[in-house]
């Protein structure tokens, strides 16, 4: 025991003389929380409107005012005729275009009906969608508060709620996306390189002549990655609650317990990977190109694995990341208890069994 | 007694075994010997080395080493033996200090148990017990390396080339460490390229291209040399070398620092020296004493 505990004091001496290690293992999933909280997000906030106001009337001024008080409008500038649409729009600056024809207020007042148009920057359909959306509501809205007192034949008035996360916010959706990147990046790739250094720099050669046993010393390595990631996850949770205000519906302790699950998983991983490597870039390559990308891609988090063609969804079943990042929405944001992810916590702890079982039984005792 | 038996050792590498390192290996040392495997780079020094330290597995053949099987006790040849691989092989990021209790720790000791054994190596780098190993002098690495090797008191000890690289004065103060530690009853194994390091073993074995050419004292096997041997020398010492090849006389010339080394023919001293008169300059021709490297050059010739 003693000997295992000078080998994980070791390790942790590696750790912390190295800053690149160190920035990768701490600062980075700090860093990762903070872009995807502020800058890189999918969220329409403050789109820059025009306006083409040929009409000028009470309704008219009254519809701008509302665009413009909306979040996620900002009328960026009046235009004064339909040939300036297309000029602003290629200046890029302007996604929305808002067009009232002449004497709008006349018409909804008299003839019962008016028309306005929306121009949408489509080059992003996404996001093309979502503003004209959001201005359709708008008008709804308008035209819901004029004929309030007056009684429509017949109305359907549909009611939306959205649940678990009523604001649409971005975060509710990266938070758990990013907790299984930031594992994997540093229980898998993190350790596997760091046992194939050893290889690499000859340190290894001399530790196997030793009494302590091979698996042990590859196990001793791994430990200061699994203390990092609780303290990896406690830092994200906290980040998470309080600056980004993503709430923990669930229980602390299931959530905290399924992370330390798949750490395991990424660890056995890594481990896995550093039996096969025999150089640092080996290692690091296969982490990338075989964990990193298909957790990025396939686990539901940047694109929805429900959309995907059948042979995608079918690769997604083997990405680990893929299961636990269901598990954290589910805990997290739907506030579901075991019961309702006890399949997935089966599925990884399958893998985790799976995954270990390889790698001892592919570890060397000895160079080759 | 034997401490370390190794029998008839083969080591291939390539999926279709297409290099061969170790070509049918057997020596053996006795307990407490200082033995020398003396050959140069790719003699096969280095896979002999590990698989006696049980690093890497032979074809075929056995080996134990202070009784155990190389394959099936690894477990406990791993607890009794020191190795100190080629390669600066301590973790550069930790201090002098650091590395050596991270050594002694593993294998269940302490500094305190054993500083007998390495003080008077280790003593010479304590004033630079916090810096980190990375930054150390070559010469000084090697003497941490060795400590460390030795923390444990292993019963033998293999040291892979620990005097390349290094200065000519720590080289001579690593084979006077040496001889110290044999007088402590450890069975020491080093290889080397420096044939001039052969003599301070007791025994060695001289390998090229994995096979031992020959195994003795260094007495030994330079009185098997057998033959005369000239020490020749002029002004322009490529004309002597091709000159000296073409006498009849002369079995074999070479270039030996300063002088060039004449293998002669029984009693041909006369006739060399009626030939190079011919050649009409100035040259200096003298007796001298084969030593380790003659031998080597005359065994590789064979």
């Amino acid at each position: 025991m003693k000997q295992f505990i000078s080998f994980v004091k070791k390790e942790f001496h590696h750790i912390f003389r190295d800053l690149r290690t160190m920035f990768i293992l701490l600062a980075m999933p700090v860093a990762q929380i903070i872009i995807f909280g502020f800058a890189l997000t999918n969220e329409v906030k403050n789109s820059k409107v025009a306006i083409l106001d040929n009409s000028k009337d009470a309704a008219t001024i009254s519809i701008i005012e509302q665009i413009e008080a909306s979040r996620y409008f900002e009328v960026e500038k009046s235009i004064h005729s339909a040939k300036d649409i297309e000029s602003i729009f290629k200046q890029g600056k302007v996604k929305l275009a808002v067009v009232f024809p002449q004497h709008f207020n006349e018409d909804l007042q008299h003839f019962n009906k008016a028309q306005v148009q929306l121009i949408a920057d489509a080059s992003d359909p996404n996001v093309a969608n979502t503003l004209t959306n959001y201005a359709s509501a708008i008008i709804m809205d308008y035209q819901n508060r004029i004929t309030h007192d007056r009684k429509m034949p017949y109305t359907i008035v549909p009611e939306m709620r959205m649940l678990y996360n009523p604001e649409l916010k971005g975060a509710y959706n990266f938070v758990p996306g990013v907790m299984a990147m930031v594992l994997l990046l540093v229980c898998t790739m993190m350790t596997a390189i760091t046992i194939v250094r050893e290889k690499e720099m000859g340190t290894m050669e001399v530790t196997l002549v030793s009494p302590m046993k091979p698996f042990r010393i590859v196990m001793a390595k791994a430990v200061p990655y699994f203390l990092l990631s609780s303290v990896n996850i406690t830092s994200i949770l906290l980040l998470s609650v309080y600056v980004l205000d993503v709430p923990i519906n669930g229980s602390l302790v299931l959530l905290v317990g399924e992370s330390l699950l798949f750490t395991l998983v990424s660890l056995s991983l890594g481990l896995l990977i550093s039996s096969k490597a025999e150089s640092q870039q080996t290692a690091m390559f296969i982490s990338l190109v075989g964990m990193f990308l298909p957790t990025v891609m396939l686990s539901g988090f940047m694109f929805p694995v429900e959309n995907m063609p059948l042979p995608l969804r079918t690769v997604s079943n083997i990405v680990p990341a893929k299961w636990y990042y269901t598990i954290v929405r589910s805990v997290m944001i739907k506030g579901v208890g075991l019961h309702a992810v006890w399949k997935e916590t089966l599925v990884l702890t399958g893998m985790l069994v799976f995954f270990l079982g390889l790698a001892i039984k592919n570890f060397k005792i000895r160079l080759a | 007694m034997s401490s370390v038996v190794v029998n008839n050792i083969i080591k291939t590498y390539g999926k279709k075994k297409e290099v061969t390192a170790l070509h049918g290996v057997s020596f053996d040392v006795k307990q407490g010997e200082l033995f020398g495997i003396i050959g140069p780079d790719g003699a096969g020094k280095t896979s002999l080395f590990r698989i006696l330290t049980t690093l890497l597995l032979a074809d075929e053949g056995t080996a134990t080493v202070d009784g155990f099987d190389v394959v099936k006790d690894f477990k406990a040849i791993r607890k009794r033996v020191g190795y100190m691989p080629g390669r600066f092989s301590l973790y550069q990021d930790l201090t002098v200090q650091e590395n050596l209790e991270f050594f002694a720790t593993v294998f269940n000791t302490t500094i305190e148990e054993n500083y007998d054994l390495v003080k008077e190596i280790y003593s010479q780098i304590e004033p630079f017990k916090d810096r980190r190993a990375g930054k150390l002098s070559g010469g000084m690495k090697q003497k941490l390396a060795l400590s460390c090797a030795l923390i444990h008191r292993p019963s033998v000890l293999f040291l892979d080339e620990p005097t390349t690289g290094v200065d000519a004065v720590s080289r001579k103060e690593f084979w006077e460490m040496l001889k110290r530690l044999k007088e402590q009853g450890i069975t020491i194994l080093v290889s080397t390229p420096y044939m001039d390091e052969a003599g301070l073993c007791d025994r060695v074995a001289l390998m090229q291209s994995g096979k031992i050419l020959s195994i003795d004292t260094p007495q030994g096997i330079v009185s098997t040399f057998g033959k005369k041997l000239l020490a020749a020398k002029s002004a322009n010492m490529l004309q002597l070398l091709n000159d000296l090849k073409q006498c009849t006389q002369v079995e074999d010339a070479y270039p030996f620092g300063e002088y060039h080394h004449v293998v002669i023919k029984n009693d041909g001293k006369k006739e060399l020296t009626q030939f190079l008169e011919q050649k009409g300059y100035a040259y200096e021709l003298k007796e001298t004493a084969p030593n380790i490297e003659d031998c080597f050059m005359q065994l590789m010739k064979q």
